[in-house]
């Protein structure tokens, strides 16, 4: 081993000298982990350059291959969706989109959460409601659009509600099966230390319907942005659905239309994002089992 | 019979209970009683009714008639002082050692000392005071090394070690047991069930096992109430006066004992 060559810190340098067969005899819980953290920490930030870069490799790919003014290269757009953003109003928009999106999430939780709970432990309203929901929740609720755009009219309301609409029957879905789940000899001992309903919710069906609820928001986020999109095409001036399609695309701006997408790209890759670091954080005890 | 009724700390009078209207009643017009600092073992084949009685006195489960009493309280509810432990330890899988152990008493934190939920004469512990009792518990029962640890991630051994202190932490006078260790292997079986024999005498408990191994019945029970197929009407009572002592496993005492118990249950001996 050269010395002068590597710096070894002290932890290394244990290491270093145990015999690479035989683990460490006792397993420092906190450092290990905290170790094993960082490592896959590294590990993960590692695969999302490499995904990255495949990306912008087959974007340039296909730039290249097609050669139109639909399809500009990654150097052009991204000049461009700096500048919209700073001195256009292309920052307004994606304000505007992300809020729609956030007020809808919002609702669909504070509805879907409470009533997915109650299914669940209640079978009766379970036996009566699954039917309804069954038939409900495959339908594409984005065609009501004609017929909520009528009836809540052209404001916002319309907008928020399609996309609560759809988040609600997912986190429902979800929140039924978690609390249905439950056994029984869990609620029984809880209920055994004197826990009445509140208590219950608190303790129980609260932090179990939590990774439910946030399982329910990763998958379905991007439909939720999907039909934001569609959604910004009808009675409004503002979001980024209107300034992709009425803005640029019509206009045949393609560099800013390329903008455009872009921000909605990562609109929708930053509320996935948040919502995996939420789960993860949520449902550690998940992992418990195989970390140890 | 009244002055014995007032000093005892389970009274069954007159307990009728069916699972529906038609069925067979699981219990007619049974009648039984613990006295304070007893421990009874409950033990019959499946079917018979052990768990329906336990769930009856912990008041998860109303009677169809008749009364179950336990200490002062008429039970329509759980008490607050009745501690239960279930085969299945009923621990929350998404909070750590630690965060079980402390769910009864930050339950009672909760309410407050309500009388239904908590027990009205005794306030609730202190923040502060409530973690030095968790802690004192998770050393009592040789699981504070695995307090940051989730139930998924510990052996069956440690998470009933985990439900037992969670239990004890609220000091009940009044233990139910529904077959505690019948998931466990042997040596954690017989490792746990020494460590209830020890704590029942530290504290002084009133204890009822249900158990459906023979053995079992007669290491923790000083009384052993046999169960038959329902509908149950009056109490067969075996006296075991020697459980509880150290060796007892090992003593002609005890194998009587339970050859007696397999020939109630009409098993061949």
């Amino acid at each position: 081993m050269n010395d002068k060559a590597t710096p070894f810190t002290d932890a290394a340098r244990a290491a270093e000298a145990r015999p690479l067969s035989t683990p460490p005899a006792v397993w420092n819980g906190d450092a290990a982990t905290a170790k094993r953290a960082a490592k896959t920490t590294l590990a993960r930030l590692g695969n999302l350059a490499l995904a990255l870069a495949i990306f912008v490799a087959c974007w340039i790919a296909l730039a290249a291959y097609l050669d139109r003014d639909i399809m500009p290269y990654p150097w052009d757009v991204l000049p461009v969706f700096v500048e919209e953003m700073r001195e256009g109003d292309l920052w307004d928009h994606t304000v505007i989109s992300a809020g729609r999106v956030l007020q809808a999430i919002a609702v669909a939780v504070l509805f879907a959460t409470p009533i997915g709970m109650g299914l669940g432990q209640i079978r009766v309203l379970n036996r009566i409601f699954s039917p309804l929901i069954g038939l409900v929740h495959p339908i594409p609720k984005v065609v009501f659009l004609p017929v909520i755009l009528v009836i809540m009219g052209i404001g916002e309301t319309s907008k928020v509600f399609l996309i609560a609409l759809i988040l609600f029957f997912q986190i429902l879905v979800v929140v039924r099966d978690e609390a249905a789940s439950l056994r029984p000899e869990l609620i029984q001992s809880v209920r055994s230390l004197g826990a009445g309903r509140r208590a219950l919710f608190r303790y129980v069906y609260l932090p179990a319907s939590l990774p439910a609820v946030l399982t329910a928001l990763r998958v379905s986020v991007g439909t939720a942005i999907a039909v934001l999109f569609i959604a910004e095409q009808y009675s409004t001036r503002e979001g980024l659905g209107y300034y992709i399609v009425t803005l640029t695309w019509q206009r045949l701006r393609f560099d800013q239309m390329y903008a455009g997408i872009l921000a909605m790209s990562l609109l929708g890759l930053l509320l996935y994002m948040v919502v995996d670091v939420l789960e993860r954080i949520v449902g550690r005890w998940r992992r418990a089992g195989e970390l140890d | 019979m009244s002055t014995t009724n007032t000093q005892a700390m389970i009274a069954i009078t007159d307990l009728t209970f069916r699972y529906g209207p038609r069925s067979t009643p699981v219990f007619d017009r049974f009648n039984w009683q613990v006295a304070p600092g007893e421990t009874w073992s409950i033990i019959g084949a499946s079917g018979c009714g052990k768990t329906t009685l336990l769930t009856l006195i912990a008041g998860l489960r109303r009677a169809t008639s008749g009364t179950i009493r336990v200490g002062d309280t008429v039970i329509r509810r759980p008490r607050p002082e009745t501690g239960l432990i279930l085969q299945d330890y009923g621990l929350l899988p998404w909070a750590t050692v630690w965060d079980n152990v402390a769910l009864g008493l930050r339950v009672r934190r909760f309410y407050g000392p309500d009388g239904t939920h908590a027990p009205r004469t005794a306030p609730p512990p202190s923040r502060q005071e409530a973690r030095r009792m968790v802690e004192q518990w998770l050393r009592r029962l040789n699981i504070a090394d695995q307090r940051n640890k989730y139930p998924g991630a510990i052996s069956g051994g440690q998470r009933q070690r985990t439900a037992i202190a969670r239990t004890l932490a609220l000091q009940p006078d009044l233990l139910l047991m529904d077959e505690p260790f019948s998931s466990l292997d042997a040596p954690t079986r017989e490792d746990l069930q020494n460590l209830v024999i020890q704590l029942q005498r530290e504290m002084d408990l009133t204890s009822v096992i249900v158990t459906h191994a023979i053995e079992e019945a007669a290491i923790l029970g000083q009384h052993i109430l046999v169960l038959d197929q329902p509908p149950n009407t009056e109490p067969v009572i075996v006296s075991n006066p020697g459980a509880g002592a150290p060796g007892y496993r090992s003593t002609p005492a005890f194998l009587d004992r339970c050859n007696e118990l397999r020939e109630l249950l009409g098993l061949t001996v």
